[in-house]
């Protein structure tokens, strides 16, 4: 009781002297700080608003622009464009599709090599626009006769009412040579003219299109499976024999032995590459038989064997729906083929292929990993010095540049690693490299070092939201720590993992650099995943979309047609990279309705 | 109840108390003397009714210290916790009551700083003992923590899960003790349709009676709760103190509270702890009633803490 009034006393006395303070000056001064402060600006934060704000806007801005560009320049290359047919003033006709246009300087001793018609109107549009002359590229194609793809058609050149577009203009995609732009003349089968009226000959050419399809769809299998089990087989032959000589010596028996096989397999294999090339042999005369003469744009006639077409449309003709179905059957070759041209036309598919079936490896090598490391860490590493300096390391390893990892990849996997797998049971092929060189297995592992930072560190985090009571419930429980990790942790923190696992799967995904060491090629032969046992080929070399890219925009040959597939490409890697993310975020969604429940 | 506790009380012989705690008593403002003293660090004697020791003891203390790293957090504790009671924890805040707690089912071998000296005995089984396996020891008690914390997965699951990590797999009897640890935990009749659900999906108290029914589950020697009821309304903290009260004679419990009413509703015996040291220990009856030392009727009544 008496404690209590003492208390109350005390307070009281505080209580009374505090309306006394704080002097009159002090006041004084702190009523100037407040008038001074009120029309500060910095003080009512708005620079600070702008600044931040506009931080944003410029960083929005520099994605959207990015997107936008990807998406619109990747989405319409594929659409079907009108033909068009330019004649210039000297008489020479352009048929083509026009793919860009801009204005340049022309070179001052450019007007006087003109023809007087050419200079009178180049002058009048330089002093009509300042200086600049407008050109036109077109994609005029026939290499075969022009020896060019593209053509710059200069507006004074055009002669008047120079521009048409021809109502039987046909685009002709081929297998080779690139595009053909011309109208049908004539339809031949085998060397007799059939039709020759255009609408007459492009029903021909309709009619017949879906057999020679078929048929060279039949021979490429021919030649790609066949003649691949048949090369198999003798190739194992002949590894068996040389096996035979590593393991017991020239002239034993069982060298002898195989040596014999070898050659009866041989003698077989050659039969059957026989008959298989008459067969192929078969179907192409088959597909020679029918050819359509197309006349071009400057008068040559050109006949095109129905086989060597991949696509032909009358480009003028077209109504909405047939140029979507242009569009689509496109977007379908690119997917679903593969690449031809160099790489510039065609598809993706065994890039597209590669891709996934890489980071799908690589996702499968760096979680478990990745998991277990963060587990050791969080869960039974001792807090410390070295425990501190691993965690630097990690987190230093995530800033090493990808390139880094890609040379580290070469030397330790490749050439040591690779080169012993190859000493010890490969070394029948040798000097041939088996793993000893860039593959889908080294650039897995080379690409999960390179991501196992990121999933370390997001299983950590999510490892270390795990509450402490879940854990303490567990263990007063009478679980074992494994139990409760098991049984708790690990459910609760699975979401966590998945995102950190996504994040590295995207990242791997796009990464190019490290691959172009350890094992992404121009043109693989065979997909690394196929129906020939063991069906994982893990030392195949492999395609990539992101490297795709690159070959497509640096080591193209025909570079303007590859400038469009680049973008393509790029829009297709954007958006596997964002379904990827997608998933993720869909993912940790769920799982988190799961675990967050009802928590108060 | 309340005339059990009385006939109770009386059948206790009081234990005279050291005479210079009577002393310290009588001297006018010797509670502020008392509290001043163990701040100032002196080892001052507990005051330990004879009334507990009226039961055998399922749980005993002796001599126990614990730090902190450097600082010592518990000094020389020696209390038994009678077999089949109820024995409440009361003290300021940080008076080394949860610790106390965590020091029983050595939860706070997690913490790499704590060192402990002394030991405890379950039924007479060394706790701190050199070959003992704790996680033997904690299925032999069970816990329930302030907050309540129902595992991320169902209700079912919940409850049998001190059974599954013994790697029990019968089915039926895994449905057998999760019937009859919800009854026990009166949370039965509110889940039995939904045991599948998420046990998040629960209300608080209903988690909390989860918690309850889990720590029951494997039929602990001894149940500890901390501070049970401390982030629930009073609705559920009702709920709670009914079941504690059904559950004593069955189970022995130690509970930790910060609530006056409630360790004098559902306990039979209080201990009352200061800065890590035992001051009075003794049936609640005669605690709240008749304590013999002046800072716990302060304390009790109010006036500090």
């Amino acid at each position: 009781m008496s404690a209590g009034a003492v208390t109350t006393g005390l307070a009281g006395d505080r209580a009374a002297g505090d309306p006394a303070a704080p002097p009159l000056a002090s006041r004084q001064r702190r009523a100037a700080r407040r008038a001074r402060s009120a029309v500060t600006l910095l003080a009512q934060g708005e620079p600070m608003l702008w600044l931040t704000g506009g931080g944003l806007v410029v960083a929005g801005a520099m994605i959207v622009g990015l997107v936008a560009l990807i998406v619109w320049q990747g989405a319409l290359t594929f659409w079907p464009a009108p033909v068009v047919s330019i004649t210039t003033a000297d008489g020479r006709t352009v048929w083509g599709e026009i793919t860009r246009r801009d204005v340049f300087k022309p070179d001052p001793s450019l007007m006087g090599s003109l023809a007087p018609q050419a200079r009178a109107a180049a002058g009048r549009e330089l002093s009509a626009s300042g200086g600049r002359l407008a050109r036109r590229l077109v994609r005029s194609g026939n290499f075969e006769l022009s020896g060019e793809h593209f053509t710059w058609v200069s507006d004074y050149e055009i002669a008047p009412d120079g521009e048409a577009r021809p109502r039987w203009a046909l685009v002709v995609e081929r297998r080779s040579w690139g595009r053909f732009y011309g109208e049908p003349v004539a339809y031949l089968e085998d060397g007799k003219v059939v039709a020759t009226d255009a609408a007459a000959v492009w029903r021909a050419v309709r009619s017949a299109q879906p057999a020679v399809l078929a048929r060279v769809a039949r021979q490429r299998d021919l030649e790609r499976r066949e003649m691949d089990r048949l090369n198999t087989r003798v190739e194992k032959a002949r590894l068996a024999v040389r096996q035979a000589e590593l393991d017991h010596g020239r002239d034993s028996a069982a060298w002898r032995q195989a040596v014999a096989a070898a050659s009866r397999i041989e003698t077989a294999m050659g039969q059957a590459f026989a008959d298989l090339t008459d067969r192929i042999d078969a179907l192409k005369r088959e597909n020679e038989r029918s050819v359509v003469r197309l006349r071009t744009g400057d008068g040559r006639e050109a006949d095109l064997a129905l086989g060597d077409i991949v696509r032909a449309y009358p480009a003028n003709q077209l109504d909405g729906a047939a140029k979507w179905g242009v569009y689509l059957s496109r977007w379908r070759e690119f997917l679903a083929d593969e690449p031809r041209e160099a790489n510039s036309e065609g598809g993706v598919f065994p890039a597209i292929f590669g891709t996934i079936v890489m980071t799908l490896v690589m996702s499968a090598l760096v979680v478990p990993f990745g998991v277990l490391a963060a587990l050791y860490l969080r869960e039974y590493a001792k807090t410390g010095p070295l425990v501190a300096a691993v965690r630097i390391s990690i987190n230093n390893l995530a800033g090493v540049p990808s390139i880094v990892f890609g040379v580290v990849g070469l030397g330790f996997f490749c050439y040591l690693a690779g080169g012993a797998i190859d000493q010890a049971f490969f070394a029948a092929r040798l000097p041939n490299p088996t793993y000893g060189t860039g593959g889908l297995l080294w650039a897995s592992l080379t690409l999960a070092l390179l991501t196992l930072p990121v999933v370390i560190v997001a299983t950590e985090e999510a490892l270390a939201a795990v509450p402490g009571s879940l854990r303490e419930g567990s263990y007063a429980c009478g679980a074992s720590k494994w139990q409760t990790i098991q049984r708790i942790v690990l459910p609760r923190a699975l979401p966590g993992i998945m995102t950190g696992a996504i994040l590295a799967m995207a990242r791997g995904a796009g990464e190019v650099a490290p691959l172009m060491l350890v094992g992404a090629v121009k043109l693989a032969p065979e997909l690394p995943l196929d129906g020939v046992a063991p069906f994982l080929h893990p030392e195949r070399s492999f395609m990539h979309l992101g490297f795709h890219i690159y070959d497509l925009g640096f080591q193209s040959q025909n570079s303007e047609a590859a400038k469009p597939m680049v973008f393509t490409t790029t829009l297709l890697l954007v958006a596997i990279i964002t379904g990827l993310n997608l998933a993720a975020i869909w993912l940790r969604a769920r799982l988190r309705r799961r675990f967050a429940a009802g928590h108060f | 109840m309340r005339e059990k506790r009385d006939m109770e009380t009386q059948s206790i012989v009081t234990r005279p108390s050291p005479p210079d705690a009577v002393d310290l008593r009588r001297r006018p403002g010797s509670g502020e003397n008392r509290l001043a003293a163990i701040a100032a660090g002196a080892a001052v004697p507990a005051d330990i009714h004879a009334g507990v020791f009226a039961s055998p003891a399922v749980l005993d203390i002796e001599n126990f210290n614990l730090w902190y790293g450097q600082k010592q957090a518990l000094f020389d504790l020696t209390l038994p916790i009678p077999r089949g009671k109820v024995t409440a924890l009361i003290g300021p805040s940080g008076c080394g009551k949860s610790t106390l707690l965590r020091s029983v089912n050595r939860l706070n071998d997690l913490i790499d700083s704590v060192r402990i000296e002394g030991d405890m005995r379950l039924n007479g089984d060394s706790i701190y003992g050199r070959s003992v396996d704790v996680i033997e020891l904690r299925r032999r008690m069970g816990m329930v923590f302030q907050k309540s914390n129902p595992f991320p997965m169902s209700i079912f699951e919940n409850v049998v899960y001190p059974l599954r990590i013994d790697g029990e797999r019968n089915r039926n009897v895994l449905q057998e003790v999760c019937e009859r640890s919800l009854r026990g935990a009166a949370l039965w009749d509110e889940v039995r349709d939904r045991l599948g659900e998420s046990a998040l999906g629960l209300s608080g108290g209903q988690q909390q009676r989860l918690c309850i029914a889990r720590a029951i589950a494997a039929e602990p020697e001894v149940l500890l709760m901390d501070e049970p009821c401390s982030a629930l309304d009073p609705i559920a903290t009702a709920k709670i103190e009914e079941l504690i009260a059904a559950l004593r004679g069955e189970y022995s419990i130690l509970i930790v509270t910060h609530n006056m009413q409630q360790a004098s509703r559902v306990s039979d015996d209080t201990a009352f702890m200061y800065l890590g040291r035992l001051i009075e220990y003794g049936p609640t009856v005669e605690i709240f009633t008749r304590p013999h030392l002046r800072e716990t009727e302060d304390y009790i009544t109010g006036r500090f803490g």
